[in-house]
């Protein structure tokens, strides 16, 4: 949820999955097209790192590369892959109480599906030559951080859908782009992950469309959810571009591709079709569209409660910490039983060899 | 990585596993990511759980990261520059005479 950038021209046409489709398509064809030729790897890297970047093509683990360029993408790419293993548990906390055995299925497939994610991002980060004992060290002391979104509460089976519909569908926006970044392992992680994440969506959405055609309580408890996670849905897309401070040099990588603000616009000018779709409303009264801009006007999120939040003074902050740190000190006995398992087997085999 | 500690409580990492899928019969083996896992056997269950959840594939390679030697990009132009005056391997290559077919 951290990078941004965008792929295709459009930004509300074309479906998810298209998206994606599209930048996997771009980067076989890049690949394929080849570039002039002119510069090669071993006389002058640098002029090599940046022929590649200009021609679209992708950087792989063993290019050489500058080394902010590396730094740049182990910290995004490990809080990525951070907020994909905490956001694990705003949605844990409703499997145990899904409404039927279906939603709950789905539901662990769902928060398994985030625990993957996490998973591909932290490989690809260690492409880059960090361990990942580092990353999940970096994680458990609070040195690194994770998205901003997962420190607020679940409280009703509501915030489950609007979790799929807002929160999933401003990743995505986030996310598409990121498919086509140039650090070749992270492109790849994120088309996987894309197109992973398109069920997600989908399913929330359709949590709440549900609730929001049931019985008058089911709709006001979806019309809450909605009203709570508005603006920190809108927060997820980061500060304004005045105060973004990696942007400019992430462009100019094309790690990122579209400005903070650029993908909120985005964002809002995709949800208002779909609320209204729902019948519930955006908790926005200065949300109307501006014909001339072609884009809808809205109000921002409170950025200085995003600083807060992010630095710690949020809902729920030391709920996620204490659960994780929990969580990885009670399964040390099992990484610890397998590795034994696997050296006595070792063991074993040797002798035998003898 | 400067951001690392260093200090893991002396136990050794799990090793590093890079993960081949065959998606289809007739298909060949690509690569589609890294594990970590102790030992072959779980490497190959965690290959499933993290790279086949939604059907991706029939078959499975799991392979140690530390036992592949690659090619390094700095070498690239001199180690294949034997391919590169070649171009008589390629069919296009040869001039075929009008008329003539099955060739």
């Amino acid at each position: 949820m951290y990078g941004n950038d965008f792929a295709a021209a459009d930004p509300s046409g074309g479906d998810l999955l298209g998206q994606v489709e599209a930048a996997e398509a771009a980067l076989r064809a890049a690949a394929a097209r080849g570039r002039g030729g002119a510069v090669t790897s071993g006389a002058d890297p640098e002029a090599y790192f940046a022929d590649v970047i200009d021609a679209d093509q992708k950087i792989e683990p063993r290019d050489w590369m500058p080394e902010a360029y590396r730094r740049t993408l182990i910290r995004q790419i490990a809080q990525h892959a951070h907020s994909e293993i905490i956001g694990m548990q705003p949605e844990g906390n409703w499997i145990s109480r899904a409404p039927s055995l279906k939603r709950k299925a789905i539901l662990l497939a769902k928060v398994q599906d985030e625990a993957g994610h996490g998973l591909y991002l932290y490989a690809a980060a260690e492409t880059l030559g960090v361990s990942r004992d580092e990353l999940v060290d970096l994680l458990i002391s609070g040195r690194q951080k994770y998205s901003s979104i997962f420190n607020y509460p679940t409280l009703t089976w509501a915030d489950v859908g609007v979790i799929g519909w807002l929160v999933d569908g401003a990743a995505i926006v986030n996310q598409v782009p990121l498919c086509r970044c140039s650090y070749g392992p992270y492109a790849r992680a994120m088309i996987r992950v894309c197109k992973e994440e398109s069920f997600h969506q989908r399913q929330g959405y359709e949590i709440l469309h549900t609730l929001a055609h049931g019985t008058p309580a089911q709709r006001a408890m979806a019309q809450d959810a909605v009203d709570r996670w508005w603006y920190p849905s809108l927060a997820m897309f980061g500060p304004p571009d005045g105060d973004s401070t990696h942007s400019a040099q992430s462009m100019a990588w094309k790690i990122k591709r579209f400005s903070n603000d650029e993908l909120r616009q985005r964002f809002v000018d995709m949800c208002v079709q779909q609320a209204q779709t729902l019948g519930l409303t955006l908790p926005d009264p200065d949300l109307r569209w501006n014909p001339e801009r072609q884009a809808y006007d809205f109000t921002h999120p409170d950025y200085d409660e995003l600083m807060r939040v992010i630095s710690g003074d949020g809902p729920c902050n030391r709920q996620r910490m204490e659960h994780r740190r929990r969580a990885h000190a009670e399964g040390a006995w099992v990484r610890e039983a397998a590795a034994a398992y696997a050296a006595k087997r070792v063991g074993r085999r040797e002798k035998v060899a003898a | 990585m400067s951001e690392g500690t260093g200090q893991r409580g002396g136990r050794e990492p799990s090793p590093l596993w890079e993960v081949f899928v065959r998606a289809r019969r007739g298909l060949s083996h690509t690569h589609v990511g890294s594990l970590h896992a102790p030992d072959a056997e779980l490497a190959l269950r965690h290959a499933r759980d993290l790279y086949t959840r939604r059907q991706e594939g029939v078959s499975i390679w799991v392979v140690p990261a530390g036992a592949i030697t690659a090619s390094s990009p700095d070498e690239k132009d001199a180690f294949f520059d034997p391919a590169a005056d070649k171009v008589y391997r390629h069919p296009t290559f040869y001039e075929v005479p009008d008329g003539v077919a099955h060739l």
